[in-house]
């Protein structure tokens, strides 16, 4: 039976990556970067919640809500005075500049709150499930965390799919002249998909510190990483992709964890990707690309 | 148009770092250098070794890495636990730390080969991605590590030091996340500027000669490349097994420095990859030199503005960001060619070229 | 015996067939050329006989021997270089180093030799220092050489390409539109440089064009590619003269 407790817990640790992945294939998708500060604005959420809920002992519910409001004014500002002047610029380039957003937020969390661990009350307040007489117990965080996941993927496909908004993304990424051409706002399109990116990060970070209740200002950036990992292996660009990447690297993660070695979990996760990526390049559901001779 | 020039541009990069070494020789000599600053020599050193030998990868190969802390880190380790085993055997520090060099360059350009293999067949991000994984593998591994060594020989565990089963006589010398500790101290600046020099010298006539102009022909030009017959995987693996390998001397010298070696994300993590990336884009993509000046500075820095203290990390990162939308922003590009002097000054030239 | 033989040659993208049975047999020493109108599979034949794409079926023979599903390294060092259509030079590398890269094979030395600046690399460097600059002088580009290919003039381009394909010392150079996107008078200067780097190397052509002054100009022979198919092949005047070619061109 602790099989299937190891399996839940991987399951929601997996809808937190999955979560923070779709912001990570969102971005990539129609900015073509990797947004290395997105695992720093987990972070910059959960500080928010941490504040206002656990410090200033206002409504769970209030905190996140400000918390995602932050969280997205954040994105679209890092977007407007980072990103934007380096639009048609060198990947790296871009890449370069998220590492210093990356840097700058870290930083400047570390002067704000210090580097010492916080402990966070978790905003969940519902009942653990208990089943089969007590050999499994999933808790409030776990019911919660996969409840928000579902919601989430659900919402965000339908927004793609039916609404002008959603396509004007998917047109964007297919290729940002010809939606321009087409009368596709570009700016205000990335603009947007940042905002949902951080807007997710900042869901992602309280449900991240609810359930793993630690927080400091590098708490973001190894679950970005691993977010970016879990986008990676579902295949870049593809939201299925990053909720099949996001969960699998989860329920790897904790049943390494579990059964071979709690140090060796992230060898074993970032070896699993390794392998996927050496059978399918472009990961498990990531377009094939072939350049034309 | 832009000349391509050769001879004068090694010497000046050649020269600026023994003009490097004999000032900072010189204030050490006179009092005049801190403790703090010369502290920093050796890791300037180190730094500027892994960015020169990392651009061999990002700027020639033109492949994107994110794991070269990783190879530092083999290099590190497999060099310290060879002059921690023949600590007492061979005397001669010297001779000591040239075979640790050797070993260091040597696993790390295997470690490079084996990675390398499966690795350089992705493109891009993917390829980042990799690396990236494949040096927190590196690192972790090295942190589960236990070996240790008795009059039985030697004794390997990855569960902790107590089932090394090592007998009275015996002695830990890798202890899992404690590392390494107990390091001859075998390195100084001088042996860094030389290991730095060698790195040029290495990477430079790599560079100009026909496997480097193979290597920079596939970069530009991957298809074109395969139909004038040049073997793309070799060609690939070689830049990246060599670029491996100068990552393992740094790792030498960066383990004979300091007493306690271990593998903290910090200096052994993608963090590490970051910051060597970073050196290696602010000094320019391709830019052999402009990779040394970057590394240096930016290992400074940090120092200079410890008088900020808590801030310090912060100015840091803004000058990060602001480096790169001056630096790589089209409208800054934009601008600066518009108003650069050596524009203004050959403006009739160029008019005569462009008919 | 012809110098390429290629029979049965066909190629299917999924179920797609977009070269069907095509054959070709071309002699030593000929300027051939292979025209159809766009989408009729020419460069896709091209692709096929640098190994780019693995034929379906069919045999490629250069020289009586079998290269079929060969790597295009091998096929080059075989003795099959080319241009593309898209011009793809190595852009930050210099005009020289492009054509030296091109003598990769024939002008080797190992890396050691390389890196330690060993006496071989000083002698194998300065041979192909002269070659390069013999190649060059032959396109006029003998003054540009320290330059940056990429910011060479597009018709210069076209042409360090021809002497980056030429400096692998093919049998068989084969030329993806060389004329694409130049004026008339460039069209011009590029069929004298065909003709004169036939005669100077003795080098056997095959070209894709559209440009019908420029083929029915230096062309003997041409094959006519019209939706993955021949539909005529021939002696020039013959060939462009066929009603079914005609049709093919310009409609019913």
């Amino acid at each position: 039976m602790s099989f299937l407790n190891y399996l839940i817990n991987g399951i929601s640790l997996g809808s937190v990556y999955a979560i923070i992945a779709l912001g990570y294939t969102m971005v990539y998708g129609i900015a073509k970067m990797l947004n290395f500060a997105h695992g720093d604005v987990i972070m910059v959420g959960g500080f928010v919640v941490f504040t206002m809920s656990t410090r200033m002992g206002l409504s769970p519910v209030l905190s996140v809500l400000v918390s995602i409001v932050i969280c997205t004014l954040l994105g679209m500002t890092i977007e407007r005075i980072a990103y934007k002047p380096l639009r048609n610029a060198t990947s790296l380039a871009v890449l370069i500049t998220a590492i210093g957003v990356s840097y700058f937020l870290q930083n400047l969390a570390l002067i704000i709150f210090g580097s010492d661990i916080k402990l966070f009350t978790s905003v969940v307040k519902v009942k653990p499930l208990v089943i089969a007489d007590g050999q499994i117990t999933i808790t409030g965080e776990t019911i919660v965390t996969i409840l928000a996941c579902m919601i989430i993927m659900t919402v965000l496909t339908l927004f793609i799919k039916k609404t002008k908004a959603g396509q004007a993304m998917l047109a964007v990424s297919e290729d940002k002249g010809a939606a321009e051409l087409m009368g596709v706002n570009v700016n205000a399109t990335i603009s947007l998909t940042f905002a949902i990116g951080s807007g997710l990060a900042a869901i992602a970070g309280v449900l991240l510190c609810s359930a793993y209740p630690s927080l400091n200002p590098y708490t973001g950036s190894m679950p970005g990483i691993k977010a970016f990992v879990a986008a990676v292996f579902g295949g870049i660009g593809s939201i299925p992709g990053a909720l099949i990447g996001g969960i699998l690297l989860g329920v790897i993660e904790s049943l390494s964890k579990s059964y071979i070695s709690s140090q060796m979990a992230d060898a074993i996760v970032f070896s699993v990707l390794i392998i996927v990526l050496l059978v399918k390049p472009t990961g498990l559901l990531g377009k094939k690309i072939s350049e034309k001779v | 148009m832009k000349k391509i020039k050769l001879n004068r541009d090694y010497l000046i990069t050649y020269g600026m770092v023994i003009l490097f070494y004999i000032i900072m020789t010189i204030l050490k000599g006179t009092g005049n250098l801190t403790s703090l600053f010369s502290g920093l020599l050796v890791p300037i050193c180190v730094y500027s070794i892994l960015a020169v030998s990392l651009n061999l990868t990002v700027g020639i190969l033109g492949e994107l890495s994110l794991g070269h802390a990783g190879f530092m880190c083999v290099g590190a380790f497999s060099s310290a636990f060879f002059s921690m085993c023949m600590k007492d055997v061979i005397t001669n520090s010297f001779v000591r730390f040239l075979i640790a060099l050797l070993i260091s360059a040597f696993v790390a350009a295997f470690f490079g080969i084996i990675i390398g293999i499966p690795v350089l067949r992705l493109r891009g991000d993917y390829l980042a991605i990799v690396t990236l994984a494949f040096g927190e593998i590196i690192k972790n591994i090295v942190n589960i590590l236990y070996v240790g060594r008795d009059s039985d020989g030697m004794h390997i565990s990855i569960k902790d030091s107590i089932s090394l089963g090592l007998k009275d006589d015996g002695k830990v010398i890798i202890n899992g996340a404690q590392g390494i500790t107990g390091t001859p101290h075998d390195s100084n600046f001088t042996i860094g500027i030389i290991l730095l020099l060698i790195t040029l010298f290495v990477v430079l006539n790599f560079m100009h000669s026909r496997s480097g102009r193979a290597v920079m022909a596939i970069r530009d030009n991957r298809i074109a490349a395969e139909s004038i017959g040049i073997n793309i995987s070799k060609y690939k693996l070689m830049a990246f097994s060599i670029s491996a390998a100068l990552a393992g001397i740094a790792g030498c010298l960066y383990a004979h420095n300091l007493s306690t070696l271990n593998a903290l994300p910090k200096n052994f993590g993608y963090n590490m990859s970051i910051m060597i990336l970073v050196y290696v884009v602010l000094g320019g993509i391709g830019n052999i030199r402009g990779s040394i000046i970057a590394a240096t500075i930016l290992t400074v820095l940090p120092e200079l503005l410890r008088g900020f203290s808590d801030y310090r990390m912060l100015i840091y990162s803004v000058v990060l960001i602001a480096l790169m939308l001056f630096n790589a922003s089209p409208g800054a590009i934009e601008f600066k060619e518009k108003y650069s002097i050596k524009r203004l000054l050959s403006k009739k030239t160029k008019t005569k070229e462009v008919q | 015996m012809a110098l390429l033989d290629v029979n049965n040659l066909g190629i299917s993208f999924g179920g797609l067939r977009a070269v069907d049975n095509f054959e070709v047999h071309i002699q030593k020493g000929e300027l051939y050329g292979l025209i159809g109108p766009n989408g009729a599979g020419k460069t896709t034949v091209f692709n096929m006989l640098t190994g780019v794409y693995k034929p379906t079926d069919g045999i490629i023979k250069l020289d009586d021997k079998n290269i079929t599903g060969m790597k295009t390294t091998q096929i080059n060092q075989e003795g099959i270089a080319r241009t593309f259509q898209n011009i793809r030079l190595f852009t930050k590398l210099s005009v020289l180093d492009n054509v030296k890269a091109g003598l990769h094979n024939d002008y080797a030395y190992s890396t050691i030799a390389g890196i330690f600046r060993l006496p071989k690399y000083y002698r194998t460097e300065k041979a192909m220092d002269e070659k390069a600059m013999e190649l060059l002088s032959v396109f006029d580009l003998d003054k540009e050489a320290k330059l940056s290919a990429g910011n060479l003039p597009y018709g210069k381009q076209r042409k360090l390409e021809i002497a980056r394909a030429l400096a692998t010392n093919p049998k068989l150079l084969l030329l993806d539109e060389p004329a694409a996107g130049m004026n008339p008078n460039e069209t011009k200067e590029l069929m004298d440089t065909i003709q004169l780097i036939r005669k100077k190397f003795d080098m056997t052509i095959l070209l894709i064009e559209h440009d019908m002054k420029l083929v029915s100009g230096i062309c003997e022979r041409l094959t006519v590619l019209n939706f993955g198919q021949v539909l005529a092949q021939g002696k020039t005047a013959d060939v462009l003269n066929d009603p079914e070619v005609i049709k093919a061109y310009l409609g019913e």
